[in-house]
């Protein structure tokens, strides 16, 4: 059993506060220990009575609960008596445990929730000894931390994906895995750029025989031998014409590849992003993620097909320049490359600047863009509350953040290039006076002076060149984190290595122990249901009490915290995504219609159907006869800049989308709460055809939407308060009750002020 | 224009579990009751509530000084035992610059580590003061990256 302490700080991430690991105190503990007394479970307190970060321990052994103070490190015991109780409660990212007897609370501690598994556990523990229950064999098969399934050795996915590893910072080499299916094209395209390369190096290589052959001894009063001349021109033009024709095939094949590449970036970016869960949607603006789908890739695309190949060429051009010059002179060579290394370190001290600063420059970028998302979809609200001025100063205030940011970026890069190009300027004149001294001297010929001196500046233009690619690398880099951010972030809601294979479901639903939390707040505990296939239930409660993340955990938008929702047996965390959803119907609120014709968007979840059934399907959720009032019937465009329907035309029509797939479970999230009470009564044919002989689970905001329902689940701040019928409920005069009575008078309110009836009372 | 009125109509003790209990008028005892503040960060000595187990508020005060002494003692102690809000003072380090990223502070409850999910979690409330989220939701605010020294200020600079 002593596993029990070890096994605990095994799950746990390795992010720790420093003052929250175990081991530290380990030592000490075990002096508390009786010889035979092992340890069951512990949990790293780490915050003191003021809530101030101070290490202590709570242990549990068979007999008591030992605890280390974290004001004081003293220790206190406590006997495991049968009247004693933990107490458990969070709040802003703290877990308050509560010790109590009969009378009143012995102890209090406090920690932050990164313990919060741990302390379940230890509760857990806690209560089975003190009342004397041997432990559940379901928790071997279980894991210990997060009560999820165990896949293969051990390891649980839920908590294995806690780790937090940032990506690496050689972000720009990952881009290989996209070049890969390309490494033909890329490597015939380096070829071509090397030969591209060597042709540009030979008109300078062939001044120096004009020059030393033809023209100096025409100085000397010898005559200018044409056949030379005509050899040298010739050589020139050749060199210049192959050069040109091979730099045309490089610059081809590889713009081709790198557009490729981007438009594999993109794709697969896009359907990675698909496959995230609602919870990464939900933490990032709709703004960010499309600058980064869009934008990004194509700054990618064009690094790779622009920059890179520029810069390839230029590395090349150095080193071939630099061999030809040793060859001829080594001295005057070495004189000449005097200013590289200062550069190359010019360019090293500038590049981290720049990164930082570009980096910076994009997350602004996506600041303005930020705002666009926000306004333009609220557009309705911001002229109702004549917010357009307000709006004007928050994209303007975004935009000069963006100027900001930019011009301390600009003012570095801007003062380098004149730098690179300055320094070019002395290179030569280092080299004209250092070449004269050697003509003088009779070391070199004229010829060969003109030589470097025709190199040179090659050599330098291409070193201005390079500094470019410092600025642009860093833009990409910087872009392919953030393409790289979006692909490295692992599903929460994870395919699982070896899904087991569903055909049909029966639909038989248990919910055993769920609990789940966003951030800090807990917003299910320990909600256990079983519903029989074919079963109809209505979760009721208070805005806020956990119905719409019970139906999300349901269709696996998200997946629990703790416990664990089976489907017919199975752990839904055991089926692939896919192959689960396909069994489940949603039908929600604000029913979103794509872009498209009214058919296709009834075929979405099936889009092989065949055009009988989307009638079928649209009979049956009364959709049919409106459809066929519409000049286009079922060929009519709806959705964004299509058709205009109301509000339950577009609810059945996403009924008629839900009855096409024919799902054994079927999700009605507040299905009728957007429409008034008339057209829910239209709706509610097409829903009873809906539910019919399927396993449903359905919200609703009137009371009365929810008279079929086999069972009423009534929830209050995440737990499920009542369960029954409607009658055995109001008998019990509970939540329900109230909630119901609430209703009603609202219902009275609402038709003594709307009826003629009322009116004529008010008058 | 919409107006709150302060009513203290209640006294406040704790039973022996540590419970906040209020009495309200007629002696009715309520069990559980809870301390808010209105605005915690933009304003936090200015609007309270007492809400009820339930969450449904009982009384509202404008500023505490309306509470006779023994009672905004009390209510003052229940306050500081539900709000957690470290302030950071210094950034120590960061494991990386890229998210998600490990975060050793300095608060004024002491030196933490944290993780920070994404740079989305760095939130800016009323300027200057900025509002860090980290993996677990817990809140830690940053008053002004003035008040910051040189190396805490160029680590979070990074972020922004």
């Amino acid at each position: 059993m002593m596993s029990g302490l070890s096994h605990v700080n095994a799950k746990e991430p390795p992010a720790l506060p420093p003052n929250s690991a175990p081991t530290a105190v380990a030592p000490e503990l075990t002096q508390q220990l009786a010889p035979h007394e092992v340890l069951i479970a512990s949990l790293a307190l780490d915050l003191d009575d003021d809530l101030h970060y101070a290490p202590g321990l709570l242990a549990l052994t068979a007999a008591r609960l030992l605890v280390q103070h974290p004001t004081d490190h003293s220790w206190s015991e406590y006997a495991l008596d049968s009247d004693l109780t933990l107490e458990y409660r969070d709040h802003a990212g703290v877990a308050t445990l509560e010790l109590r007897d009969a009378k009143h609370t012995l102890s209090r501690w406090h920690f932050t929730l990164e313990q919060h598994r741990a302390a379940r556990r230890l509760i857990e523990d806690f209560n089975r000894i003190r009342d004397g229950r041997v432990r559940d064999p379901s928790l071997e098969t279980t894991c210990p931390t997060c009560g999820g399934p165990l896949a293969a050795g051990d390891e649980c996915p839920a908590c294995a994906r806690a780790v937090h590893t940032p990506p690496s910072t050689w972000t720009l080499l990952r881009l290989w895995r996209f070049a890969r299916p390309y490494s033909r094209q890329l490597i015939s395209g380096f070829l071509l750029t090397l030969a591209a390369t060597a042709a540009t190096l030979v008109p300078p290589y062939m001044t120096m025989p004009l020059m030393d052959k033809v023209l100096i001894p025409f100085g000397n009063g010898v005559p200018i031998r044409f056949d030379l001349v005509g050899l040298y021109v010739g050589g020139l033009l050749g060199a210049a014409v192959l050069a040109w024709a091979l730099g045309w095939a490089r610059t081809y094949i590889l713009a081709l590849v790198s557009e490729r590449i981007g438009a594999d970036l993109r794709t697969t970016t896009f359907d990675h992003m698909l496959r995230l869960s609602l919870e990464y949607y939900g933490g990032k603006r709709t703004g960010d993620l499309m600058a980064r789908l869009g934008s990004e890739t194509d700054r990618i695309c064009v690094f790779l097909s622009l920059h890179l190949l520029d810069f390839a060429t230029d590395v090349l051009v150095i080193l071939m320049t630099a061999t030809i010059l040793f060859v001829v002179n080594p001295w005057l060579a070495l004189v000449t490359l005097l200013p590289l290394p200062i550069i190359a370190w010019m360019i090293h001290v500038v590049r981290d600047h720049l990164r930082h600063g570009f980096e910076k420059a994009n997350r602004i970028w996506s600041e303005v863009t930020n705002v666009l998302a926000d306004t333009i979809p609220g557009i309705r609200v911001v002229k109702a509350f004549a917010q357009e001025q307000r709006e004007s100063v928050r994209f303007r205030d975004a935009n000069r953040r963006n100027l900001a940011v930019n011009d301390r970026v600009n003012a570095v890069w801007s003062l380098f290039t004149p730098t690179v190009t300055l320094l070019t300027e002395v290179g030569l004149l280092v080299v004209w006076g250092f070449g004269i001294w050697q003509v003088s001297r009779h070391q070199i010929t004229v010829g060969v002076l003109t030589a470097f001196l025709a190199y040179i500046s090659r050599f330098y233009t291409r070193l201005d060149s390079m500094s470019r690619i410092v600025s642009v690398t860093q833009k990409a880099a910087a872009g392919a984190k953030r393409i790289f951010e979006v692909l490295d972030h692992v599903s929460s809601v994870p395919e699982p290595v070896d899904p087991v294979r569903i055909d049909a479901l029966k639909g038989a639903i248990e919910l055993s122990n769920v609990g789940f939390r966003y951030g800090s707040r807990a917003v299910l505990e320990g909600i256990s249901l079983d519903i029989a296939p074919g079963e109809m239930i209505g979760l009721v409660g208070h805005s806020g009490s956990g119905k719409s993340t019970l139906v999300n955990l349901t269709c696996r938008f998200y997946d629990v915290g703790e416990g664990a929702i089976k489907v017919d047996g199975i752990d839904i965390r055991a089926l692939a995504v896919a192959d689960y959803r396909r069994n489940v119907g949603l039908v929600l609120q604000e029913p979103f219609l794509f872009f498209g014709t009214i058919g296709d968007n009834i075929a979405y979840g099936k889009p092989d159907a065949g055009r009988a059934e989307i009638v079928a399907a649209a009979r049956a959720a009364h959709a049919h006869e409106f459809i066929l009032r519409l000049p286009h019937g079922y060929d009519s465009l709806v959705g964004e800049r299509g058709q205009t329907l109301s509000g339950g035309e577009r609810q059945r029509i996403s009924i008629a989308r839900a009855l096409l797939i024919d799902p054994r479970i079927l999700i009605l999230d507040e299905a009728t709460s957007a429409v008034d009470s008339e057209t829910e009564k239209e709706i509610q044919g097409a829903l009873d055809n809906l539910v019919r002989g399927r396993t449903t689970i359905a919200i609703a905001h009137r009371l009365s939407t929810l008279r079929q329902a086999n069972r009423l689940v009534v929830l209050d701040r995440g737990r499920i308060v009542e369960v029954g019928g409607h009658d055995e409920l109001m008998a019990l005069k509970g939540d329900y009750f109230r909630l119901y009575q609430t209703q009603r008078r609202q219902i009275e309110i609402d038709e003594i002020s709307w009826t003629p009836a009322g009116l004529e009372r008010e008058a | 224009m919409i107006e709150t009125k302060s009513n203290v109509d209640f006294s406040l003790k704790r039973d022996l579990f540590g419970r906040l209990v209020a009495i309200v008028k007629d002696g009715v005892e309520k069990v559980g009751v809870v301390p808010v503040r209105a605005f915690p960060i933009s304003a936090p000595t200015a609007g309270f509530a007492l809400l009820d187990a339930e969450g449904h508020e009982l009384a509202w005060l404008s500023d505490l000084a309306s509470l006779p002494r023994p009672d905004r003692e009390i209510f003052e102690q229940a306050l500081s035992a539900r709000e957690f809000t470290p302030e950071i003072r210094r950034l120590l380090e960061v494991s990386s610059f890229a998210t998600p990223s490990t975060w050793t502070v300095e608060t004024d409850r002491g030196p933490t580590r944290f993780v920070l999910k994404g740079v989305e979690d760095i939130r800016s409330l009323t300027p200057p003061r900025l509002m860090v989220t980290d993996s677990h939701g817990v809140n830690y605010l940053i008053q002004s990256l003035n008040l910051l020294d040189r190396h805490s200020r160029k680590l979070l600079d990074r972020f922004l």
